[in-house]
């Protein structure tokens, strides 16, 4: 495999994981919505509820932040990040 | 202004417009206390924004191609990330979100989680690859990937079918606040509006639009924050609301089980001003089917990703690098709008159910209310009503009705807080809906002159003759747009959900697979293009008809089967035909490297 094939196998791979997390929180925990709302979360909200106004919210930021790192290290592994900084 | 090194000063030279906004805050309150009238407040915060949005406008004016259309490539993160979140929260998000909470509760906050989830899509699927490829516009990004005119035509088509129909509302948001805070007519206030949209736009292009979304939303997060903070202290929820308002959620819950949901006749509700609404469902519980919420969700996310006056925003970045941080941090300056949003909402409607509070309302007898003095002002404005439906002579919970941005513009009133914040609200509102009309505006101009003109019509084109075609077309789409708003069509807000649903039927597949399958063709491109954005806007009408749709996608979702239909087209006809040539293969792997030239060079 080339240099190439090897980092964009490796890209595909982050955004496999990537897009996991992001299917649980902005799909797959409101399935079970009404369930999950009978359980109390953080700061004494209902679960549900909490996770409409702060939970996926916040985690979406998190996990932009943690992405972008992520795939600067795969960028840098293969030399292929940009030169010069910002 | 410091010209050579201003990016290096950014920081101070937005900290002491920061400093001198707030100053700005503290000298209208002292005028207030000295006696300056509230319309007199009203007009000088919003003259002196606008005034300085424009000035803003007229130092960032520029000659040059590349500052026109991606602010010359050097827009640092953060700063990208606050031009970015006001691009993106318009005036309905800023007066009408917490209203939408506020009455529709759990069914209305998935526009919440796909309003912030899209930008994941973003920032993995496209933003980075987008502007390694160093297009100016998103259909030529489309034109160049694909090939041929008439891809590049199509997109410059679902581009401007889904723009157009979210910038008259926000022509129409500037329109209302302008008219309310200068006290002229609506007709004339949304020309007021447009010029001074036009101000920050039309001399610098996307660099005047990049400097002065940042200056706005700085103005549109501090007066909403602000506000939320302070009512939080005063009705005494906690000194900071997001951590604290537990206690508040489940009291409304236990008062809404005292009252109970009682469903109005028909009859009475006719004597209720239009626009209105009362409190029918449940503030925290879950009111929706899955399926509802998450197909809302879903149709908002991949519409995000497919909005082109938010991808091009990423192409300012210097680098891919860039590109990527920035997407995280407009995501977090759109997150402290966002999530104060629900705890406003919250506030407003504890402070005016509880009858055990001074604010509350229901339960005191009509004429008491009817005798203060900020119900008698917005019922006046049209945005509060009450009626004695049951004749008993007090206010029930079914009986009071209040219209969605009143949770905004009232709340501060209603808890006690001085004028100066009204004003400040206003202010802020303009700011939303002027930052978000610039950059859509920009978008379906600068596709049009890049686009059709340059690329299409007359590719030998001087760079100045561009300009003045693009800054024409700015103004003509800018009259068009106002022109519509103006005749003050019913709905029209509601059509920003419509807006996504266009984008993501003809753009989120064709742009998604443009980067991700170097199978992807300019056949199945074309296809994919046309046939979603037809198909959805046919399942639209037809809903809209009285048609009964399926799968439970509503008029609000109809992108879903659009982008469904999308997809499938393009995949299908893209195999029949034959694949790339090997030098756009070859354009694709270079798309999918941070390091190197720019895949396309412009001039």
């Amino acid at each position: 495999m080339s240099k190439n094939e090897q980092h964009w196998e490796k890209t595909k791979g982050l955004l496999f994981v990537t897009l996991a997390i992001w299917f649980v929180f902005s799909i797959g925990i409101f399935l079970f919505g009404a369930e999950m709302n009978e359980v109390t979360g953080p700061f004494g909200y209902p679960l549900t509820y909490w996770f409409t106004c702060q939970g996926s919210l916040g985690l979406f930021v998190i996990l932009i932040f943690w992405f972008a790192n992520r795939q600067e290290k795969i960028d840098e592994e293969f030399g292929f990040s940009e030169k010069g900084d910002s | 202004m410091i010209k050579g090194n201003f990016i290096d000063n950014l920081p101070k030279v937005y900290g002491i417009y920061t400093g001198g906004f707030i100053g700005f805050i503290i000298l209208m309150a002292i005028g207030e206390q000295m006696g300056m009238t509230s319309k007199a407040i009203g007009i000088c915060f919003v003259a002196f924004t606008v005034a300085i949005y424009a000035l803003i406008g007229w130092l960032s004016r520029t000659a040059q191609a590349s500052n026109y259309y991606v602010a010359g490539r050097q827009v640092p993160t953060v700063f990208n990330g606050m031009a970015t979140a006001a691009d993106w929260m318009s005036g309905a998000s800023f007066v009408a979100m917490a209203g939408g909470i506020y009455f529709k509760g759990y069914g209305y906050m998935a526009l919440l989680v796909g309003w912030t989830g899209g930008y994941v899509l973003v920032a993995t699927l496209l933003a980075p690859y987008l502007r390694k490829f160093g297009c100016y516009t998103v259909p030529d990004f489309v034109g160049t990937r694909y090939g041929g005119n008439l891809a590049r035509l199509l997109a410059v088509i679902v581009l401007t079918v889904a723009s157009f129909t979210y910038v008259t509302a926000q022509i129409n948001a500037t329109g209302t606040i302008a008219s309310v805070a200068l006290d002229i007519p609506f007709q004339y206030a949304v020309y007021i509006g447009l010029i001074s949209i036009l101000l920050c736009s039309m001399l610098g292009g996307m660099r005047g639009v990049t400097w002065t979304q940042v200056a706005q939303y700085i103005v549109l997060i501090i007066a909403y924050l602000l506000p939320v903070f302070w009512i939080s202290n005063k009705i005494g929820a906690g000194f900071f609301p997001h951590f604290m308002l537990a206690d508040e959620v489940a009291r409304i819950g236990e008062l809404e089980q005292q009252f109970g949901f009682v469903k109005n006749a028909a009859a009475d509700l006719k004597t209720v001003p239009k626009g209105l609404a009362g409190i029918t469902k449940a503030h925290s519980a879950v009111n929706a089917t899955p399926w509802a919420f998450i197909s809302l969700a879903l149709a908002m996310m991949m519409g995000t990703a497919s909005l082109p006056h938010v991808m091009m925003r990423f192409f300012t970045t210097p680098s891919v690098k860039a590109a990527r941080k920035s997407v995280g941090w407009s995501l977090f300056f759109i997150f402290l709008l966002y999530s104060s949003a629900p705890m406003l909402a919250t506030m407003s409607k504890l402070s005016l159910i509880d009858p055990t509070l001074p604010t509350g309302i229901i339960g005191k007898s009509i004429a008491e209310v009817q005798a203060i003095d900020w119900y008698q002002n917005w019922n006046q404005a049209n945005l509060m009503f009450i009626s004695d439906f049951n004749s008993n002579g007090t206010v029930e919970l079914n009986e009071f009705f209040m219209a969605g941005k009143a949770v905004v513009l009232a709340t501060p009133e209603i808890a006690g807080l001085p004028y100066v914040i009204s004003g400040l609200v206003a202010a802020g509102g303009m700011a939303a809906a002027m930052s978000t009309a610039d950059g859509l505006i920009l978008a379906i101009a600068n596709a049009i002159s890049h686009d059709v003109y340059y690329k299409m019509i007359d590719p030998k084109a001087e760079t100045a003759k561009r300009l003045v075609v693009a800054r024409v077309l700015l103004v003509v789409i800018g009259f068009a747009g106002a022109t519509i708003a103006a005749m003050e069509i019913q709905g029209i807000l509601g059509s920003v959900i419509w807006a996504f649903d266009f984008a993501m039927s003809g753009l989120f597949f064709p742009l998604v697979l443009g980067v991700w399958w170097k199978r992807a063709n300019k056949e199945g491109a074309i296809a994919g293009m046309a046939l979603g954005l037809i198909s959805g806007f046919a399942y639209l009408i037809w809903v809209r008809n009285g048609g009964s749709g399926f799968l439970g996608i509503t008029q609000l979702t109809f992108g879903i089967f659009g982008s469904a239909v999308s997809l499938v087209a393009m995949v299908v006809v893209s195999l029949m035909t034959p694949a790339p040539n090997a030098s756009t293969q070859k354009m694709v792997d270079d798309a999918r490297v941070p390091s190197g030239a720019q895949v396309i060079s412009q001039r």
